[in-house]
């Protein structure tokens, strides 16, 4: 099955047009050769242990030919946060479409454009934040984004800038009679100094059946600070793998929520590549499955030099025979004294068919440091919802408010508020009883 | 009101209540005193319907209704509250929610209607004077980061609010320095008369100087084995338990 479905996206490849700039043609090739030497992972191999791709390879998903604007997408008014006074950039189907997109008023001297239209006119200037980070072993996927190269955002924030609106990045996918997928890069450049919140939304139609292949790439020079969200509502039939790789420099800091409550199956990877001392990186995540859903996280977080610190805060809410999967990856190189990092993975099964793997994995190589890490998996706590229902309290609303409750504390997290309120009314939706909790904080 | 006959309970196969009796009308204070181990927090747990128990015999009527059988839900609905010994912190569930939605659902079981927000917060605010609470606490999650003798205050504050029938104080005095059992015994003492029963479980007399008891009961090993009046708590405390045990022997 995997080398049918290597053939496939040979095939795909061979059909992209070469109107990349010559540079990016190189990346291209090259990482096409690799994944034709390496094929799709399968579940023998560490990284992938706990996460069976063969629902993906199988489906060969075709790629996108950019075409014309189609019409008004449906999602768009579910999923815009134009309300918020945001610049929005909205993909649907794998390309960036103008039509929707709202950016005004950026600061002086801040790019924000769809990859698209960078390579088409004035690609030098991004080619130095192309593959800053290298991922110990590069995925198939990661292979397949790279030779597919060729859509997603580009911001750039010189020195000193502050962008006072979020940016929202909206990714949408719509029914199709084919399965798509949509390889999307996103390379956000902050300079000394200069902050930003940008918003990444996967989103996609009910039934629609597709998968979306996705990296954004970070780099943060001096004292640079970025919050960065990542709500990921895929369908609950759309499959999707995502990376955020990150390099920060001194003193930068870098704060990540990931948020993921949709999808069939589901990969997230977060790596972040602290270089320079002061360098800062908080990861939030929350994810929440039901039925048949898999969703994985690999977080992986490189402390190279002294004085840098990391915290990472995970927890997951696992229903029906959902299966998840955490590996929370750490290395504190010899060099890097002084580092602090903590770790911490919190799980919550609501039936006796979920199942969660998780794993930290802490590597430390210098002795003068502070590292923690904790890991919990259980049910409900049978004294809490006893002490409810002994308050008049019925069984289903005492359950429902202690999960609701689990899952508020990585949203209490999240300091802002439109993120916040929309991701509260997702989770509520997302969890078994929770119109009872409405009645309840009313 | 409450009749207790013949209980025996056990948990995990070990027989805690070997053979309790009590019967408690309305209007009256019981207290039951024993030395730690004796069942007295299973007593407690099991009136207020708490899992993991095994009734293996005997019975509890509450109105002539069976009550082993009601839900935790329903037994507070019906007007039983429990003062844990131990309250438990419940991070991220907000407590004037928590005790809003209690009382309402209460009135609801007893066919009044639901409180709006005006009449809940005044109702609040009277009640806050009376237990000497500090209102900011009750914004913040169910007992978390309070002391000790804040969640003990706050348990009886909750009980002034739902105004149960049948009121069970689970060693309500344990941890508490003076004052802080003072507020608390008032707080209860306002609470008493009418129909409403209240059931003392204690270690110590203490409680028992603020709070006079109609009825001193007597547990070990699983069963009532002496009852009085106010007396008997006082000859407990200066003589210990063995010299009950022993005259229960010989008897």
């Amino acid at each position: 099955m995997s080398e049918a479905a290597v053939a496939h996206y040979l095939d795909q490849y061979a059909r992209l047009p070469q109107s990349a700039p010559v540079w990016l043609n190189g990346i291209r090739a090259a990482a096409i050769d690799q994944f034709r030497r390496t094929g799709f992972p399968s579940m023998r191999q560490e990284d992938w242990k706990y996460t069976d791709v063969r629902p993906i390879i199988k489906r060969n998903f075709l790629s996108v030919a950019a075409g014309a604007d189609a019409a008004r997408p449906e999602l768009l008014d579910g999923y815009t946060m134009q309300a918020w006074d945001c610049h929005e950039l909205v993909f649907v189907n794998g390309s960036c479409r103008s039509a929707y997109t709202h950016i005004r008023d950026l600061e002086q001297g801040v790019i924000l454009r769809s990859l698209a239209e960078v390579l088409r006119h004035d690609a030098t200037g991004i080619q130095p934040y192309f593959e800053q980070v290298h991922a110990k072993s590069q995925s198939a996927f990661d292979n397949l984004n790279s030779a597919f190269l060729a859509e997603g955002a580009y911001l750039y924030v010189p020195d000193g800038v502050c962008i006072e609106k979020p940016i929202h990045l909206l990714f949408l996918a719509e029914q199709r009679p084919e399965p798509l997928v949509g390889h999307f890069r996103n390379l956000l450049v902050l300079g000394k100094q200069a902050r930003a919140t940008v918003i990444e939304t996967y989103a996609g139609a009910d039934s629609a059946e597709y998968l979306t292949n996705t990296i954004t790439e970070y780099t943060g020079a001096a004292s640079a600070h970025l919050r960065h969200y990542k709500l990921q509502q895929e369908s609950l039939r759309g499959f999707h793998v995502g990376s955020l790789r990150a390099t920060l420099g001194r003193d930068s800091e870098l704060v990540s929520h990931s948020l993921s409550l949709g999808g069939a199956l589901v990969r997230n990877n977060i790596h972040a590549e602290l270089t320079e001392t002061g360098a800062a990186a908080t990861l939030n995540g929350l994810y929440i499955a039901g039925g048949k859903q898999h969703v994985d996280n690999h977080t992986c977080v490189e402390h190279r030099v002294p004085h840098t610190t990391s915290a990472g805060f995970y927890r997951g809410v696992l229903d029906g025979n959902a299966r998840g999967v955490f590996n929370g990856r750490v290395v504190v190189h010899a060099q890097a004294q002084k580092t602090d990092a903590q770790l911490s993975n919190a799980n919550l099964l609501l039936s006796s068919q979920a199942e969660i793997d998780t794993k930290p994995e802490l590597e430390i190589y210098a002795d003068d440091v502070k590292c923690s890490h904790g890991t919990t998996v259980g049910q409900l706590d049978e004294n809490m919802l006893f002490y409810l229902r002994s308050r008049a309290i019925d069984e289903k609303t005492a359950r429902s408010l202690l999960t609701f409750a689990f899952a508020e504390d990585v949203i209490n997290r999240i300091d802002f508020k439109p993120v916040r309120e929309r991701l509260e009314l997702s989770v509520a939706g997302k969890l078994p009883d929770t119109e009872l909790i409405r009645n309840f904080m009313a | 009101m409450l009749n207790i006959n013949n209980l025996h309970v056990s948990i995990d196969n070990k027989q805690i209540l070997k053979g309790l009796n009590l019967a408690v009308q309305a209007g009256e204070v019981h207290a039951i005193m024993g030395p730690n181990g004796s069942g007295k927090s299973t007593l407690a747990g099991v009136l207020a319907g708490r899992a993991g128990y095994t009734v293996t015999a005997g019975s509890v009527t509450y109105d002539g209704r069976d009550l082993l059988t009601m839900e935790p839900e329903i037994r507070a609905r019906e007007g039983i509250f429990l003062a844990f010994q131990y309250p438990v912190e419940i991070p991220g569930v907000n407590n004037i929610y928590l005790l809003k939605a209690a009382l309402n659902a209460i009135r609801v079981h007893r066919g009044l209607s639901e409180l709006d927000a005006v009449d809940f917060l005044s109702l609040v605010r009277n009640k806050l004077k009376l237990i000497k609470l500090k209102e900011d606490l009750l914004g913040r999650s169910v007992n978390e980061g309070f002391s000790g003798g804040e969640k003990k205050r706050n348990e009886i504050f909750q009980m002034a609010i739902l105004e149960p029938r049948l009121a069970i104080l689970d060693e309500t005095d344990s941890g508490l320095d003076i004052d802080a059992l003072k507020v608390v015994a008032d707080g209860v003492n306002s609470l008493r008369g009418g129909d409403r029963a209240i059931i003392l479980v204690t270690h110590y007399q203490r409680l028992l100087n603020y709070i006079v008891p109609d009825y001193v009961h007597v547990l070990t090993d699983g069963r009532i084995i002496k009852s009085g009046g106010r007396e008997l708590a006082l000859k407990l405390e200066e003589h210990g338990y063995d010299w009950v045990r022993e005259e229960a022997a010989v008897a």
